[in-house]
């Protein structure tokens, strides 16, 4: 298993290396200006001058190895000397941004909180409520149960998340006046009463987003009880004297998390990619609504290094979810 | 937000009973929340052009003059502005002296002097700075210090319109001590100095927080003693139009929204909350067509849209004309803007001594009278209804960037166009592709590979003479300068390049008022480029926020110090 998780982390460098050449190559080859979106009274030659400035004159294999050398090198010695206080990046460009001329990477750790509070509690809520429905629908099929959780999934998956989101904004904070409809990124949790606030101002976008979440997990945990519930095993273990409930939450339930787990796991990369409507909807300001800003704005490092830093994340819960596997199923063993 | 405090509440107590006798303390009125739908990136306005960054930093750092509400020009951190009149500006028009108002401090304490002033200008004019303000800087010979509060600006030309530089809220003075390490290439990398400038504004900066939110609280050192009326404030961005607008009139848990472009009947429905108020202003901007005269059909290889082939049928002044008759402009504001438009026939409305009224006809819509003249001018319907005279069909290509209005816009176009004969196709691209001045993209407005194009425009200041500039002959996009050029219908006449000529040696306004007028006539008599809507600035404030002057001249925020909390 170790060597294999190795093994896997090796693999994953040139794997790596060829996502962020496709996706420097396409961000530039792709149509776009970063001063499009300058008002137009700022004339084209010094438009040319600002695009300059920029770096954009350099020719592209020139650009490329200078935002792998900012991103791995100097990006690193940064992080090490942010750690330790010892002073290793000195005088080293980091990975700037073209908007806001500073350290994409500042930003991004800037960005992190809300939205792991919106997007990560959303997702956890997801699937606090989607497990049991799963289950209990699996078990009483068709029953009135099964097919009130089945509606309320079908709704929460196909139901898209900028009409929910506007809906209960209109309710709650329009009409009703209880719920803020701005997210306050600078809020701090000091005490009872700011605590309180932070519940206030999370409720809605996280309740959006979990009711899509656990939509959709709670239809993968139904169907993979269902394969279970009818095999040799199950009517083994009811024939042994078993109680139901050790059958299944113990037999059943272990064996059905195991897709289950998978899809989990390569969900929580989306986590940190945020929720790019949700979060423009509540003025989250999250690291998805980073992201599309910087789309706009062509903002290339931008977009380069927050691609690059998901597709990390997506190689690496790929194999913690194949570690994951072996852990659920003994008969899996890698070595 | 916050836990109520009973000592606050006792000082709160404290400022009514000294409000009775004297003005308002600074910082007496609490709080308050601005949210701009785009967020602001930067506080440093040389390095990015975009309204939103200006805007925000207006609050913090400001320049010598600036423009008030009604776009005339008035003192701000100068004593007075400086004309012929008062010997500030000398009688050959190449050279301005600005005398700074005494005692004026920097939020951090220090005294702003001459050197300040001196050195934004180096800090804007360095050549590898990349300044997003460069072309109000141009034609400077020198910025000198004469004395502690005295700053001469001396041009290489002539200048009659000297008041392009550290006018508005695009040309703020920065503080030499804190930007001295950050000259040409170092400038992006002054992130704390772009975050965080330390200005002589009403407020000042607590946390940048880039593309998000901003914490400011009141300048200390603010000139003013009893202002701003508010402690604190924040600046909050991200979301829509729509989102901003719900925030301020139907939620009120802002203050202020700023540009909300919404439909007129949605913004009149979150009025009726009775939360808030939505305000208008007309500045300069015109949503216009232009007119390509030059060939952009696709067989022409690199030598599409440029000058070496006329367009077949957009050279014929009548076609064109017929074009403008057949537009209901009414029915355009109308469905488009609402009480943020009115219908133009200009393409430089205002200010008020440059509005032109030569072409006011154009303001009722003739199909009749457009089909006429067509008839007359030999265009006749083929079999089809499309007009069409030795071969040539009346047929357009019509684009724009993707915008729901706009997409409206073309439709009604499309149609009042087929009423005339004219076959029209509609073509929409991505604002940042169309906009972007990629050379290497053929849908860019300047390339122009269409036969009509509809865009708004318009100038800074209250001056249009650069502005007018844009369509002199030389000025046209073409291969040899990379597609540069704002002259968009590739629109040349002698006669035009001299009275622009005539305009950068006149000083006395009346005199180019009467040039400005004339040249707006000539390109709207001409019709290359075909005006629709004069779109004005609509944002909205909370009923209890006194103070608010809308000011499209300058930015929204000019005179935050004056906010006040009324009730």
């Amino acid at each position: 298993m170790f060597h294999y998780t190795i093994r896997r982390l090796l693999y994953a460098v040139p794997t790596l290396l060829l996502i962020s050449l496709i996706l420097f190559l396409l961000l530039d080859l792709a149509p776009g200006d970063p001063t499009a979106q300058l008002p137009l009274t700022i004339p084209p030659d010094v438009k040319q001058r600002i695009r300059e400035s920029l770096g954009l004159g350099e020719p592209i294999h020139i650009r490329y190895l200078l935002w792998l050398q900012q991103f791995f090198i100097n990006e690193s010695l940064h992080l090490v000397s942010e750690l330790t206080g010892w002073d290793l990046s000195g005088d080293r460009q980091r990975v700037i941004s073209w908007q806001t001329r500073s350290p994409v990477v500042d930003i991004v750790v800037q960005r992190l909180p809300q939205t792991l509070w919106v997007v990560g509690l959303s997702y956890v809520v997801g699937i606090a409520i989607a497990l049991p429905i799963g289950i209990i629908s699996a078990y009483r099929q068709y029953s009135w149960f099964d097919q009130a959780g089945t509606f309320v999934s079908m709704v929460g998956f196909s139901v898209p998340t900028f009409f929910t989101g506007v809906l209960l904004i209109v309710i709650f904070s329009v009409n009703l006046g209880w719920l803020p409809s701005i997210y306050d990124t600078t809020h701090v949790v000091t005490d009872w009463k700011s605590f309180l606030f932070q519940i206030r101002q999370l409720l809605m976008p996280v309740f959006v987003l979990a009711l899509y979440n656990a939509a959709q997990i709670s239809r993968f945990m139904r169907a993979s009880m269902l394969d279970n519930l009818n095999l040799d095993y199950v009517r083994t273990a009811r024939s042994k004297g078993m109680t139901e409930r050790v059958v299944i939450l113990v037999h059943v339930l272990r064996n059905s998390m195991i897709p289950v787990v998978t899809v989990i796991a390569l969900g929580v990369p989306s986590v940190f990619g945020g929720a790019i409507i949700t979060e423009q909807i509540f003025k989250v300001n999250g690291l998805g609504q980073l992201l599309i800003i910087a789309i706009e704005a062509n903002d290339i490092p931008m977009v380069q290094t927050l691609a690059f830093i998901f597709a990390i994340l997506i190689v690496l819960f790929n194999l913690i979810a194949d570690i994951l596997y072996g852990i659920l199923d003994p008969r899996i063993r890698y070595d | 937000m916050k836990p109520f405090n009973p000592l606050s509440g006792a000082l709160f107590a404290g400022a009514i009973a000294l409000a009775a006798s004297a003005q308002a303390d600074r910082g007496s009125d609490g709080h308050v929340s601005i949210i701009y739908w785009q967020a602001p990136s930067i506080l440093n306005p040389y390095l990015s052009g975009g309204t939103k960054d200006l805007e925000s930093s207006s609050l913090v750092i400001e320049p010598l003059g600036r423009h008030d509400a009604k776009g005339n020009l008035v003192p701000w951190l100068a004593e007075s502005v400086p004309t012929v009149a008062n010997g500030g500006v000398s009688e050959d028009l190449t050279s301005i002296t600005w005398k700074l108002r005494e005692g004026l401090v920097w939020s951090d304490g220090s005294p702003v002097t001459s050197e300040d002033v001196v050195f934004s200008a180096q800090y804007c004019m360095h050549p590898e700075g990349g300044c997003a303000q460069l072309s109000n800087f141009d034609n400077i010979e020198s910025v000198e210090a004469v004395d502690d509060l005295t700053v001469k600006i001396t041009f290489d030309v002539p200048k009659p319109y000297p008041y392009a530089v550290f006018v508005g809220a695009q040309s703020p003075v920065i503080q030499k001590a804190q930007f001295e390490e950050c000259l040409g290439p170092r400038a992006p990398e002054c992130t704390e100095q772009n975050f965080n400038p330390i200005g002589t504004g009403p407020f000042r900066v607590v946390e940048f927080r880039p593309n998000d939110v901003i914490t400011m609280e009141a300048n200390p050192n603010y000139r003013d003693p009893g202002k701003p009326a508010f402690a604190t404030l924040t600046f909050k961005g991200g979301g829509d139009a729509a989102a901003a607008g719900r925030a301020v009139l139907e939620t009120g848990e802002f203050d202020y929204a700023w540009n909300l472009q919404l439909a007129p009947d949605v913004l009149q429905n979150m009025q009726q909350a009775g939360k808030g108020t939505v305000v208008s202003a007309f500045g300069t901007l015109v949503e216009r067509l232009m007119v390509n005269l030059t060939d952009p059909s696709p067989d022409l290889g690199d030598e599409r849209s440029t000058r070496k082939h006329p367009h077949p049928f957009l050279t014929d002044p009548a076609v064109r004309q017929a074009l403008s008759m057949a537009v209901d402009r009414d029915l355009l504001v109308e469905i488009g803007y609402g009480q943020a438009g009115r219908p133009t026939c200009n393409v430089v409305p205002a200010p008020e001594i440059y509005a032109s009224a030569a072409n006011d006809g154009c303001l009722v819509q003739d199909i009749d009278a457009a089909n006429k003249l067509l008839d007359d001018a030999g265009w006749v319907p083929g079999s089809d209804g499309v007009r069409e005279k030795d071969g040539v069909r009346l047929s357009i290509l019509y684009q724009t960037s993707t915008n729901a209005v706009r997409q409206d816009f073309q439709a009604l176009i499309k149609q009042w166009w087929s009423e005339i004969g004219v076959e029209t196709e509609l073509r929409n691209i991505s604002a940042s592709v169309f906009f972007g001045s990629d050379p290497g993209s053929p849908d860019t407005f300047q390339k122009f590979y269409a036969d009509i194009e509809m865009y708004a425009n318009n100038f800074e200041g209250a001056d249009p003479e650069a502005y007018l500039g844009n369509w002199k002959c030389s000025n046209d996009p073409r291969p040899d300068t990379q597609w540069q050029g704002s002259n968009m219908p590739r629109f040349c006449s002698e006669e035009y390049d001299a009275m622009l000529a005539e305009m950068a040696k006149t000083g006395d306004i009346d005199e180019r008022a009467r040039l400005g007028k004339a040249m707006n006539d000539m390109l709207m008599q001409e019709f290359v480029m075909i005006p629709l809507v004069h779109r004005g600035r609509v944002s909205a404030h909370a009923n209890t926020l006194g103070g608010v002057q809308l000011n499209t001249w300058d930015s929204e925020l000019w005179n935050a110090a004056d906010w006040h909390r009324t009730e």
